[in-house]
């Protein structure tokens, strides 16, 4: 998921798509979470920050993951935490795949800031990260 | 040479990567070493050879894909005998290559069949060029695809102008030009031109960028929505840097015009359209200038021989309903279009289409008028769309003329016997007068009846001006026309014998257009159809002028 200061979410995709709108409930309050954080940084902005969420309830485990752009645009990243092969290391890979990919997106003059992506290459990329995991 | 044709790297074999990958075949069998250099090489033998090897390979290997999505004909003759067998069968890949090995009698019949029909030698590419018009304009109906024939319109028109010289293009560049015909993704000459034009007025250094907020400008004024337009972006903004190059300009421009013209965007930028792609071939028109000067330079007087070409097809019109149809629709197309048309390879043409079986000619025949209401219709959108700023480029260049020039040079053949002395064709009527033409014009053919008891010395006088009536009443809409030329096969025996009344006029046997194996009946029955047409043609003027009278 991707959010701009604002808060609400320019895109939002997910893998299994049942449960969705628990993942986007989620979404949404690791934001808060992100904000927290952000507040806190004070000075250093342009960071690429993570926010890890244990178990957040006790049926499911799965690790929120976040990051902040330059421009205050907040990624978010749900996994499964079955998933244990993921590491730090590929956490922040794709995110910044996920940074390039906006970029890419940002530089289509006919992309206004603010709308919602509807990017086939930003699609594709995303999906493409999404299969790695999954 | 799936790798080396791109088919990995996109994935399937796409048209460009097929046609690749059968000259790769082709030079492969040769002896060549399979490059993409190698397909550079003339491959003149090792082509029509290879054609048979080539489809025996493709026919043993049925995982090969051809369900794509612009069939585009293939201008060798390979292409066009599988093809052949492919007509109208693009959701089965399978069973057209199975076929011919199910039924082998077939397969080899048509190659020697194709053998005799084409010589060797030079004019063997300009047959199979010729050749391939007539097999990628069957195509083309079956596709719907206008602006795809009118790509390989654009092709064969260019061919036919020089002769050589389009061997020589289709020879070195084969990823070019060979893979012209149909293809929506790839930028003619003409089109690149225009690109460039229109390039040098947002920026008038060829090698700096055009920002995005002016190129977003630019192609707002396309009236795309702007999802496409973004999405037309991300496809042509390969180093997503917020500005276009030249190249991606070109690409970019091109993907607008294709999506005017109906097309669907494709979820990645076609290889034809790739940046590298592009510069490469913007070197080519280095090499190719020659050609591409010469092709401005003959396009107007190219346009004064399509004229007369038009002159002389509609001064004797003594074709089969079928391809009189097809012979109005491209008179049509032609106004429309301006495609020129060279007289020189249309002798050839007839030829083919003489020497192939009827049956399969009929079907083609019959297949295009269909198609052609729909082209036609594309042509005008297109044409209407033309007017907006900035003026598309030259987008009929991609519509109809392949079967257009199909048409002219197979009717021009058969009027070549009974040139008439030429006259000019009015010029071309605008679209709203030809509904009311053609309703004239049925009109007057239903009134024939009446007319027949008419002297014969003023059919006479008025021949030669009905001829003129009867063009401009012949660019009408193709569905109404193919259902006169219906009504006028029916009429045609009854007809006839009404003919006969008239002195004057030859005397007609009522032959329907019988489709006989032997050419000699055919031409037989091509010349009596021919006359038929004539002598309808002068009743019908006759008629126009009675009825004038009466008013």
């Amino acid at each position: 998921s991707c959010a701009p200061p604002q808060n609400y979410p320019l895109y939002i995709r997910s893998i299994p798509t049942e449960n969705e709108l628990k993942f986007h409930y989620t979404v949404h309050t690791s934001l808060d979470v992100v904000d927290e954080k952000i507040s806190a940084m004070g000075k250093a902005l342009v960071d690429q920050r993570e926010l890890y969420l244990g178990l957040l309830y006790p049926t499911e485990d799965y690790k929120v993951y976040g990051y902040v752009t330059n421009s205050k645009v907040k990624f978010v990243m749900v996994v499964d935490s079955s998933n244990t092969a993921l590491r730090d290391n590929e956490i922040r890979s794709m995110f910044r795949k996920l940074h390039n990919s906006y970029t890419d997106i940002m530089c289509n003059p006919f992309y206004n800031p603010g709308d919602r992506i509807h990017s086939r290459a930003f699609d594709n990329t995303v999906t493409s990260m999404m299969m790695q995991v999954c | 040479i799936t790798e080396v044709c791109g088919a990995k790297r996109v994935g399937c074999f796409g048209p460009a990567q097929f046609y690749i990958a059968l000259k790769l075949i082709a030079a492969a069998q040769s002896g060549l070493p399979v490059r993409i250099e190698s397909i550079k090489n003339e491959l003149p033998l090792p082509r029509f050879m290879a054609m048979k090897n080539d489809s025996e390979i493709r026919y043993g290997n049925p995982t090969e894909p051809h369900g794509v999505k612009f069939q585009v004909p293939h201008a060798t003759l390979e292409k066009n005998s599988y093809k052949r067998t492919d007509e109208g069968d693009k959701q089965e890949p399978k069973s057209p290559p199975m076929s011919p090995i199910c039924s082998p009698p077939a397969s080899p019949s048509s190659y020697q069949r194709t053998h005799l029909s084409y010589g060797y030698g030079k004019s063997r590419n300009g047959l199979e060029q010729q050749h391939g018009a007539p097999y990628e304009v069957r195509h083309s109906t079956h596709q719907q695809d206008g602006p795809a024939s009118g790509n390989y319109g654009a092709k064969s028109t260019r061919a036919c102008s020089t002769l050589n010289r389009s061997l020589s293009v289709e020879r070195e560049a084969p990823d070019s030009s060979a893979h012209y015909a149909d293809d929506p993704w790839r930028i003619t000459e003409e089109q690149r031109d225009y690109y460039v034009n229109q390039f040098l007025s947002l920026q008038p250094d060829l090698n700096a960028f055009i920002s995005g907020s002016v190129a977003k400008n630019f192609f707002t004024k396309s009236k795309l929505p702007i999802p496409e337009l973004s999405h037309i972006w991300e496809l042509s903004d390969v180093d997503c840097n917020g500005a276009l190059t030249l190249a991606e300009f070109c690409a970019a421009f091109h993907l607008v015009v294709a999506r005017k013209n109906g097309y669907q965007l494709p979820e990645t930028l076609p290889e034809t359209l790739l940046p590298d792609y592009l510069q490469a071939a913007s070197l080519k028109p280095i090499h190719d200038c020659a050609l591409f000067d010469s092709y401005s330079e003959p396009l107007p007087g190219s346009q004064q021989t399509r004229d007369f070409n038009r002159l002389e097809k509609t001064s004797a019109e003594e074709v089969p309903d079928n391809s009189g149809l097809i012979k109005d629709a491209s008179k049509d197309d032609k106004q429309v279009l301006k495609t020129s048309i060279a007289i020189k390879p249309i002798p050839k043409e007839f030829q083919h289409l003489t020497v192939k079986t009827v049956a399969q000619e009929s079907i083609a025949l019959r297949a295009r008028p269909r198609s052609r209401s729909y082209s036609s219709t594309s042509i005008e959108d297109a044409m209407k769309k033309g007017e907006e700023p900035p003026t598309p480029p030259p987008r009929p260049q991609k519509s109809h003329s392949r079967a257009s020039s199909l048409d002219l040079n197979k009717i021009f053949q058969q009027n070549a016997k009974a040139a008439r002395s030429g006259w000019l064709p009015p010029p071309p009527p605008a679209l709203p007068p030809r509904p009311s033409v053609t309703q004239t014009e049925q009109a007057s053919e239903v009134e024939l009846h009446p007319q027949m008891t008419r002297p014969p010395s003023q059919a006479e006088e008025n021949s030669s001006a009905k001829k003129e009536v009867v063009l401009t009443q012949l660019p009408s809409k193709p569905v109404r026309r193919k259902f006169r030329t219906e009504t006028q096969a029916l009429e045609n025996p009854e007809l006839s014998p009404t003919i006969n009344v008239t002195s004057s006029l030859p005397a007609v046997k009522p032959h329907l257009p019988v489709q006989k194996q032997s050419s000699k009946q055919k031409r037989a029955i091509q010349t009596a159809i021919r006359k038929n047409k004539e002598a309808n043609a002068v009743l019908a003027r006759l008629n126009s002028e009675l009825q004038q009278q009466l008013k």
